[in-house]
């Protein structure tokens, strides 16, 4: 903040009257709207990054189940082998940050007392609880498959046999775990996140499938690659069409995606994100440029994630994003009203 | 279970979290207008709550020393300066010194002093969590630590609580907050709020805030009553020519169902830190799950696409 602009918030606190944060970038008018020395009435959600790197991880082990699956049964086990393993550890690494990110984590069970369906994350858990013991099962039978024919017997070769069934499971549960993630964000009073509510669970989707697409770019040879670039590039396409979608019909709130640390992710993951999706369509015959497309798109996804987990704590911040809207809606006269 | 708790509109919040038989629904109202900023509440609160101390700093803008509703502050009264309003002429005789008994209101908003010496005026407000009807912190609690009690308030409870923190940001008024300190207190990284003094009111005590307030300004008992004695109030502050009072929260059609804690407030909700009209979350649920229900087939559709037409 500059002396300036610093001199005018101050001159706008003492008054009542706020402009807001500077919005550098954006088109859209400074509102004026008033408010308590300009501090914030929502509270940002207490969350560090980790739930951003679990909504990525999540979504790549979603994905990556999928895929897992289809290449198995289409008999690609090149690509079999590196989705079941991007599904694997996506799934671990999610469960992970989700419990760092409790301000408790000794106290993860308690997640389990109660199944709710009016709170997102206990749906969540459930979910990840239901998908994740099938795709554990069908990610093992992958490295089963490699041991020697002696060692496949007994409950090993048991859980050989089951994975296969275990992988179709996964595949069946595996898109709500990359959807109810936009849900969990939106269920807040956090601007952003509840503006983006219809658009949020397809960007997230398509998040999903760009990044374990370019998982499968990455680790599947050439010839055993192409549903997995099919699978990237489509995410890709579809995460950036909606998104332009979504900043259409959020509003005011749309204005975080565009400025301060949201704004830089958001720009790095539609540079990424397009970048990726050219480079899988034209990198064809290429390794080389099959591995950078496949990067390029996973680093979009995760990009998209953080622009997204920043903009809503950049709108909770700011009462701007909680009163004007409200205030408009009042305006045109049409407060929330129970109606029958 | 969502056919169960309806997620929108009025109900009896008790009953409608499955009390059979209850007490009839307690709740605050806090009528700003006598309020005096003493901090007798905040103070009161502490002391039976046991709630630590909270960072008490000068704000910089205001005689505001404990900024806002959080773990650690769950009666939180706001000095708001507004400038002065021109007082309102009735066509009255006008009150000189040693004049009759004026109401406290009009004395507090309109000639505390003489008009010509003052700029500005105070509005000074307790506030405290609303008690909510529909109430998002509670609806969205993955572990089922914050309930619904037999008074029809909503209480954590400190030892099933998990620190998820997702109740802070679902919270429409930024009420609920996860403790982060002082060392060595209770339950630090847990969410903590006003209980309405339940353990109180399980032994037929006023809560500690209004047991405490000098001027009467939170008022305790049923939600009914309190509604029809803030109606009441209004309408006499309106008769002597305060126009700017107004009640907030008191309406069981609004976006959360009316709260149990409402008040009467003599400017916009925004001037204290008060969204002017929140919307409980849980209302767009229903939506919300469709919409990610339908990009969830997408997804699914997307990978066998994928994989259709292709030879190796």
């Amino acid at each position: 903040m500059s002396a300036k602009q610093r001199e005018g918030h101050q001159q706008g606190e003492r008054e009542g009257k706020h402009r807001g944060s500077p919005a550098r970038d954006s088109m859209v008018p400074e509102a004026e709207f008033e408010s308590y020395y300009g501090r914030q009435i929502v509270k940002p959600a207490p969350w560090e990054h980790d739930i951003a790197y679990y909504l990525f991880t999540g979504g790549v082990a979603a994905g990556s189940a999928i895929l897992g699956t289809g290449a198995e049964l289409t008999g690609r086990p090149g690509l079999s082998r590196v989705a079941r393993a991007g599904s694997l550890v996506g799934l671990l690494s999610s469960v992970f940050f989700l419990i760092h990110d409790l301000g408790r984590p000794s106290r993860f069970l308690n997640m389990m007392r109660v199944v709710k369906l009016t709170s997102p994350m206990s749906v969540g858990t459930w979910l990840l609880a239901l998908h994740g013991p099938f795709a554990g099962l069908a990610s093992v039978g992958e490295v089963l498959r490699v041991l020697p024919q002696r060692w496949q017997r007994g409950p090993l070769g048991l859980a050989l046999k089951l994975s296969r069934p275990a992988g179709i499971v996964a595949a069946a549960t595996a898109p709500p775990v990359a959807a109810y993630t936009a849900v969990l964000l939106s269920d807040t009073a956090t601007p952003a996140w509840h503006d983006a509510y219809k658009e949020l669970p397809y960007v997230f989707c398509g998040s999903a499938a760009a990044a374990s697409g370019g998982l499968g770019l990455i680790g599947a040879p050439l010839h055993e690659a192409g549903p997995a670039r099919a699978f990237a590039v489509g995410g890709a396409l579809v995460e950036l069409v909606v998104e332009h979608k979504m900043e259409e019909s959020m509003g005011l709130s749309a204005e975080t995606l565009h400025t301060g640390t949201a704004g830089k992710w958001m720009k790095a993951a539609k540079v990424l994100t397009i970048a990726g999706a050219a480079g899988a369509v034209l990198g064809r015959r290429s390794r080389a440029l099959s591995v950078l497309s496949g990067a390029a798109l996973m680093a979009g996804s995760l990009s998209t994630r953080l622009g997204v987990f920043e903009a809503g704590l950049a709108s909770a911040r700011d009462p701007k994003y909680t009163v004007v809207p409200q205030r408009e809606r009042v305006a045109a006269g049409n407060p929330v009203r129970y109606e029958g | 279970m969502i056919g169960r708790n309806s997620l929108f509109g009025p109900v009896d919040p008790a009953a409608d979290a499955g009390y059979d038989d209850h007490p009839k629904r307690k709740g605050f109202f806090t009528d700003t207008s006598v309020c005096i900023g003493c901090k007798a509440c905040e103070v009161a609160c502490k002391e039976w709550n046991d709630v630590p101390e909270n960072l008490f700093e000068m704000l910089g803008t205001s005689y505001d020393n404990s900024h806002s509703l959080n773990a650690n502050q769950w009666r939180h009264v706001a000095f708001v300066e507004r400038p002065a309003k021109p007082p309102v002429d009735l066509g009255m005789p006008s009150m000189g010194p040693g004049g009759v008994a004026v109401d406290a209101v009009t004395q507090q908003t309109e000639v505390a002093g003489s008009a010509e010496d003052m700029d500005f005026r105070w509005l000074m407000s307790s506030d405290v969590c609303k008690h909510c009807t529909h109430a998002a912190c509670l609806d969205v609690c993955p572990t089922g630590s914050l309930f619904r009690s037999e008074f029809g308030t909503v209480v954590v409870q400190d030892e099933i609580c998990n620190g998820c923190g997702y109740c802070v940001a679902a919270c429409p008024y930024g009420v609920i907050d996860r403790r982060k300190g002082p060392d060595g207190a209770d339950n630090i990284g847990i969410a903590q709020k006003c209980t309405l003094c339940y353990d109180r009111l399980t032994e037929d005590q006023v809560p500690a805030c209004a047991k405490a307030c000098p001027t009467e300004s939170i008022l305790f008992g049923d939600v009914e009553e309190l509604r029809q004695t803030a109606n009441d109030r209004v309408a006499r502050l309106h008769e002597q020519g305060v126009m700017d009072a107004r009640l907030y929260g008191n309406d069981p059609e609004d976006g959360v169902g009316g709260t149990g804690a409402f008040f009467l407030l003599l400017d916009e909700p925004e001037v204290y830190g008060l969204p002017p009209d929140p919307v409980v979350t849980t209302k767009d649920l229903p939506a919300m799950f469709n919409r990610a229900g339908m990009a969830a087939l997408a997804l699914l559709a997307g990978g066998v696409v994928s994989f259709l037409g292709r030879k190796r």
